[in-house]
């Protein structure tokens, strides 16, 4: 699979067309997604807002290709990918797309620079390139002398950056933020915010934020609400 | 290699369980070298003095077929027809014509020696005591080389029993129970009436029965006293490998028209104990790596659920579930390599420190230590148990881990 565009225009866009999901809960279909279409583009953040339980971070893991939709299209590069086999989706999650989540989800037995490092090593960099990368990313995030520090023993605010220098490790086109400040004080989420502001422009990243912080979701370029699986503006 | 950094460190992480975990594995290792060492050491024991005595295999009565069976065999466009009996058979005592077949068994490429041996009975008298033994007659040059007979002489020489017809070798066991020594007369009593006979060695087999019942004469000193001057005879093979000998036994009976019985079939009653022995410490001490199979299978179905989240997140940045399987094969295999060799070192200098426990046994064996037998086979079959029980335990929880859907996951966490 060529998401890089092959011989369509590339456009970096992270499109979704009429997309539906819909879980099983004790016995009962539950409709989480009942057809939304939204695209995300490149150098931009795009947010989506709206109450708990709307289906905001369930059509986010859609996109991020940890989930297959029930019907509906997605599209990366103008490349329809929601029907990949599972390797090339794994393939896809490491290249192309960046995640972050609420909680950091670091991994504690590791330190920061390990943590970043780790979708380099699986994609194949060598270690002492995929070490220099990891170090400039983490400059780059303010945290210069905490790389070899255990990933437990660093603050909130640091551990979310390492998550984030991890989520941009492997240069991906497609930034995708579930909640992201959502853990942070007001100090640190204008910061996260601004970090993923400046990713977005100087990297050519789709980002796409999921949020309920009105005011973070105001500053996005483009912005969609959603409630009851469906998008209202 | 990634993964099994992951595991390694996820390992180093959880120090407690993983090395109740790994002592589990190093007691079991440990205890069925240790268990089989000495099992199968009196056994091989058992093997090398019956092999060292009484030959590989026993070439006795000639038999005449009355009733057998005929199988009809196709080769090359030959028809030959082979006649299979034994049971039905009519014997005859003794070796007919003991000169030939000595010659045609001197020429068969895989015997390593023949004794042809005169057996009897008697009553050793020394005058305050007597005692029945079984005697064999023997030329001691071939003897020597269809046993080992030299070796086992713990006091005297062959030199002495060879320069005088009138000498005797003696059990060990017979010369404390008469209270005889080398040098000392002995009468024999029986047959066809007393011989004096000088004690020119004795000899220790480390099997009871025999050190307590036999005595070596000269062939013709034996067949004089016993009255057999010709025939009535049995040979005594020596093999070059003597685990060859039940079929070497079947060639030498098809080809000699003579009953021949390997050693595996002579002893089978002993060996099948051994056998016994063996596999029921060996099953016994496979519960305990059956138990630290179990302990590491808990301890992994644990650690999954506990690393739920990370195996979610490294399949978010490009894992696959089988790398999420791999990582926590990886900690099987550590725990398993490290389990392994620890375990063999500590089989290994258990086996040692049994070996030079002092015990004297004067049972079926006369041994003044234990015996213990150094096998490479034994840390394999360990190793490969320990493989069996380790693979199953992390098998299940690392399938489980690839299992894990990582949306779902990251949702219920939120």
């Amino acid at each position: 699979m060529d998401l890089n565009g092959g011989n369509h225009p590339v456009s970096d866009s992270l499109r979704v067309e009429n997309l539906c999901h819909s879980f099983v809960d004790a016995g009962t279909s539950v409709d989480v997604l009942k057809g939304v279409s939204l695209e995300a583009r490149s150098s931009e953040i795009t947010s989506i807002a709206g109450p708990s339980g709307c289906g905001k971070s369930t059509l986010l893991y859609l996109m991020g290709l940890l989930d297959r939709p029930c019907s509906g299209k997605i599209f990366m590069n103008d490349v329809e990918v929601q029907d990949l086999n599972d390797i090339d989706r794994t393939r896809a999650r490491n290249k192309s797309i960046g995640f972050v989540f609420q909680f950091h989800f670091l991994i504690k037995e590791l330190t920061a620079l390990e943590n970043v490092r780790l979708p380099l090593l699986k994609s194949g960099t060598d270690r002492s390139t995929a070490d220099e990368k990891s170090i400039a990313l983490l400059n780059d995030l303010g945290l210069k002398n905490k790389s070899h520090r255990p990933a437990y023993k660093l603050s909130g605010g640091e551990q979310q950056r390492v998550a984030i220098a991890r989520s941009l490790a492997n240069s991906p086109k497609y930034l995708l933020a579930d909640e992201p400040t959502g853990n942070l004080d007001s100090k640190n989420s204008d910061g996260v915010f601004e970090l993923l502001l400046q990713m977005a422009q100087s990297l050519n990243l789709s980002v796409v934020l999921v949020t309920h912080n009105e005011k973070l979701a105001g500053r996005a370029d483009r912005r969609f609400i959603m409630k009851d699986g469906l998008i209202l503006a | 290699m990634l993964c099994l950094e992951l595991a390694w460190r996820f390992i180093i992480a959880r120090k407690r369980p993983m090395l109740l975990s790994l002592s589990g594995i190093v007691f079991g290792v440990a205890f069925f070298v240790l268990t089989q060492a000495q099992t199968s050491g009196f056994e091989q024991f058992f093997i090398r003095t019956i092999l060292g005595t009484n030959g590989a295999i026993r070439i006795s009565d000639q038999f005449q077929d009355n009733v057998g069976t005929v199988e009809k065999v196709d080769q090359d466009g030959k028809v030959e027809f082979l006649f299979h009996s034994r049971e039905d058979s009519l014997y005859r005592e003794g070796v007919d014509q003991p000169a030939l077949i000595y010659e045609a068994l001197k020429d068969y490429p895989e015997i390593m020696g023949v004794s042809e041996i005169i057996e009897g009975n008697g009553v050793l008298n020394t005058g305050s005591r007597k005692s029945s033994i079984e005697i064999k007659g023997i030329r001691w040059v071939d003897h020597a080389q269809a046993s080992d007979l030299i070796s086992q002489i713990i006091d005297g020489s062959i030199d002495e029993f060879a320069a005088d017809q009138m000498a005797v070798l003696l059990g060990s066991r017979i010369s404390q129970r008469l209270n005889l020594k080398v040098g000392d007369r002995v009468r024999l009593i029986g047959g066809t009436g007393n011989l004096h006979l000088r004690v020119s060695g004795i000899f220790e087999t480390g099997v009871s029965q025999i050190d307590k019942n036999r005595i070596y004469l000269h062939m013709g000193t034996a067949r004089s006293f016993l009255g057999r001057f010709s025939g009535g005879s049995v040979f005594q093979v020596a093999l070059k490998n003597p685990n060859r000998a039940p079929a070497i036994a079947q060639q030498l009976q098809n080809v000699l028209n003579h009953r021949a019985v390997s050693w595996q079939e002579r002893e089978k009653v002993w060996l099948d104990v051994f056998k016994a022995l063996r596999v029921s410490s060996g099953i016994t001490v496979s519960c305990i790596l059956l138990l630290s199979g179990l302990g590491i299978f808990n301890v992994f179905a644990i650690l999954v659920i506990e690393k739920t989240r990370d195996i979610a997140i490294l399949r978010s940045i490009g894992f696959s579930p089988q790398d999420v399987s791999a990582i926590f094969l990886w900690q099987g295999a550590i725990l398993l390599s490290a389990g392994v060799f620890v375990g063999s070192l500590f089989g290994y200098a258990g086996t040692f420190l049994i070996s030079v426990i002092p015990l004297r046994i004067r049972g079926i064996f006369s041994t003044d230590n234990f015996v213990v037998n150094w096998d490479l086979d034994h840390y394999l079959m360990a190793a490969t148990i320990a493989l069996f029980f380790v693979s199953f335990a992390t098998w299940i929880p690392a399938r489980r881990a690839s299992k894990v859907e990582p949306a779902k996951i990251i949702r219920e966490t939120l």
